[in-house]
């Protein structure tokens, strides 16, 4: 008599299983729980074995896995938003209220704010805590670098993403934001050193060509502005995040995984 | 009750809160040797205790609470978009303990001979990802996406009226993890504040790795062998970076002026401020003989002031007091660690420049919009 297998062992078995998840089968020894990391194009990002503290909370604080997540969870309730924001003036702000009331189980603009002001936090306590384990020393000193990129392009869109509802909190924190550009050396209109970029009385940074007209796409915040960001906000500076992103996990494994004491 | 209240307005003002924190922070995070002398005589070490996560948990709480009797400190704290900061200071001194304690422990282990914590015995003590770290992140991801659930649910994200360009509201504030930059406009203009010293900031947080020679304490939490760097970074992580946030978001009314946390906006408040420039103090003040028309020698002594502040003061120091780092270092790194932290020093001068003495400028060419 053939002997009883569970279900879930038979479906483990199974060709639909198998042919899913490369091997099959429940991964119960130590060569197969090996092979499912192997065989995962998803948690083949990990190494197969770790240093104990790597699993503790108490040392990685998992503030690195939750910026990672948190992205994730802002890339799709951000997509979900673009199906209902127009990035006009005419529109955005209606297209706000809309989501709120009109659409059901309209909480994605909420989990998107806030996923964004919890990112901000979990990035800069990944830093905090890489800092703290002098994880940044050699040779791990360039994928620090490029955390700090990171750390800069996670303000960016969080700054580029706060003036799109269009409201009043959204305008005149972007305006004092953006006023900063118009300050800088040589290349704003108001920086030290503009006045000297001129032939005669020609000025060539003006308030019409300098660096905060290259931002707002204008001289005042306006709808050239809007697009600018939303362009910013969900093509741009994700694009140029995710390259970065890829090049700091890779970096995580060449350089060794996760620090340990030398 | 309003008596305490009151005192804690008074003592918030940047002026004292800003003082106090400077002269206790390098007791509790000591950068040299003679410094953790008074550390530890002065009981700070006990600050990473268990009891002590637990006192001053429970001292923010119950201040938080008290104050949330208070409708000024309420409309604060509770206005969505400060929620995240409010949080954070909370995160910060748990993440800090957490680090700090575990340095403390290491520390202690390595004194006696042993091992630090995280110390493992390669191939023996390792773990396999499957299931050992795919549970942990899974557990994570859980509790992740159920804290955001549950804030999204019960507090609506912030909208308010219509984009409306001509009417400015007061004070315009840029988004919470911007307001320490913004803060800076208080004593520096835009061009320094929103743009060099950024990106300075940013600048010098890419050099760490390459400014910190030391190979001690790589890998596991520590605080003794790398004292100088760890209170530097902490200086400006905790002080300049989220001190000035906390000021910002939360001290900071109409007018851009100083409202303790019970106080109420009124954008009426009238602050007198006269701010003088250096060269308005040497020739109307001292010389009495106005301002000279020409701009080079109207500015010459502030111009000669931060030409020796950035040039002349980091050789005198690699001779006399940084004579050690100096060697430690070479001249490259000691260069560029030097110029970067009497920038980021430049802050905390100002603001005591402009207490003290009013002082707006040291180099003041507004012709060229060219102000220091």
């Amino acid at each position: 008599m053939a002997e009883k297998k569970s279900l879930l062992k038979r479906l483990a078995e199974g060709q639909v299983w198998t042919s899913i998840f490369r091997g099959g089968g429940v991964p119960k020894s130590r060569r197969q729980r090996m092979m499912v990391v192997l065989n995962s194009v998803f948690l083949h990002l990990h190494p197969v074995r770790l240093p104990k503290h790597a699993v503790k909370l108490k040392y990685t604080w998992c503030m690195g896995g939750l910026s990672f997540f948190l992205f994730l969870i802002l890339t799709i309730s951000g997509i979900l938003l673009m199906f209902y924001y127009r990035p006009t003036i005419e529109y955005a702000y209606t297209d706000i209220i809309d989501l709120t009331e009109q659409v059901p189980f309209g909480i994605m603009r909420e989990i998107h704010r806030w996923g964004a002001h919890a990112m901000v936090i979990t990035v800069w306590l990944h830093m905090f805590r890489v800092f703290m384990t002098g994880s940044y020393k050699p040779p791990r000193e360039f994928n620090w670098a490029i955390g700090v990129v990171l750390l800069l392009l996670t303000l960016l869109l969080s700054f580029t993403g706060y003036l799109l509802p269009w409201d009043q909190l959204a305008i005149w924190a972007i305006t004092v934001g953006s006023n900063m550009a118009r300050a800088t050396p040589f290349l704003g209109s108001e920086g030290p050193g503009a006045a000297m970029l001129a032939i005669g009385d020609i000025n060539f940074v003006t308030v019409a060509s300098d660096v905060r007209f290259a931002l707002i796409g204008g001289r005042f915040l306006g709808e050239a502005t809007l697009l600018r960001f939303y362009v910013l906000h969900c093509i741009g500076l994700p694009f140029v995040i995710m390259i970065f992103m890829a090049v700091h996990f890779w970096r995580i494994r060449k350089d060794g995984g996760i620090s340990t004491p030398v | 009750m309003d008596g305490f209240k009151h005192l804690v307005d008074t003592l918030s003002r940047p002026t004292i809160l800003v003082t106090f924190t400077f002269l206790i922070f390098f007791f509790i995070f000591p950068p040299s040797d003679w410094f953790e002398k008074w550390h530890r005589r002065l009981k700070f070490d006990g600050l990473w205790s268990k009891k002590s996560l637990w006192i001053i948990t429970a001292i923010l709480v119950g201040f938080f609470v008290f104050g949330l009797g208070d409708s000024d400190f309420r409309s604060i704290m509770l206005k969505p978009d400060n929620v995240p900061i409010t949080g954070l200071i909370f995160l910060l001194f748990f993440f800090t303990w957490i680090a700090m304690s575990q340095a403390y422990k290491n520390d202690a282990l390595q004194e006696a001979g042993l091992p630090v914590d995280e110390q493992y015995d390669a191939p023996n003590d390792k773990v396999l990802v499957w299931p050992d770290l795919v549970y942990v992140e899974l557990i994570s991801i859980v509790l992740c996406s159920a804290f955001m659930l549950i804030w999204s649910i019960g507090l609506p994200a912030p909208l308010e009226e219509p984009a409306n360009p001509s009417e400015s509201p007061n004070p315009a504030k840029a988004p919470w993890y911007f307001l320490g930059l913004q803060e800076m406009l208080v004593y520096f203009d835009p061009w320094m504040a929103g743009v060099v010293l950024p990106s300075l900031i940013i600048l010098g947080l890419m050099a760490i790795p390459y400014l910190d020679n030391n190979s001690e304490g790589s890998g596991y939490y520590s605080y003794k062998n790398r004292k100088l760097s760890i209170s530097i970074f902490m200086f400006g992580w905790l002080i300049l970076w989220n001190l000035l946030i906390v000021i910002g978001t939360a001290l900071r009314g109409p007018n851009w002026n100083f409202f303790g946390p019970f106080e109420y906006w009124d954008s009426h408040k009238v602050e007198a401020l006269t701010n003088v420039n250096l060269s308005e103090f040497i020739y109307v003040k001292w010389m009495s003989t106005g301002l000279p028309t020409s701009i080079l020698f109207r500015e010459i002594w502030g111009i000669l002031i931060v030409l020796g502040y950035f040039l002349v003061l980091p050789p005198l120091l690699a001779k006399t007091k940084l004579k050690g780092m100096y060697e430690r270092l070479g001249a490259a790194r000691y260069s560029l660690f030097i110029v970067l932290i009497l920038a980021a020093l430049t802050l905390p001068i100002k603001m005591y420049l402009r207490w003290m003495f009013n002082l707006k400028y040291i180099i003041a060419i507004p012709e060229y919009f060219f102000n220091f």
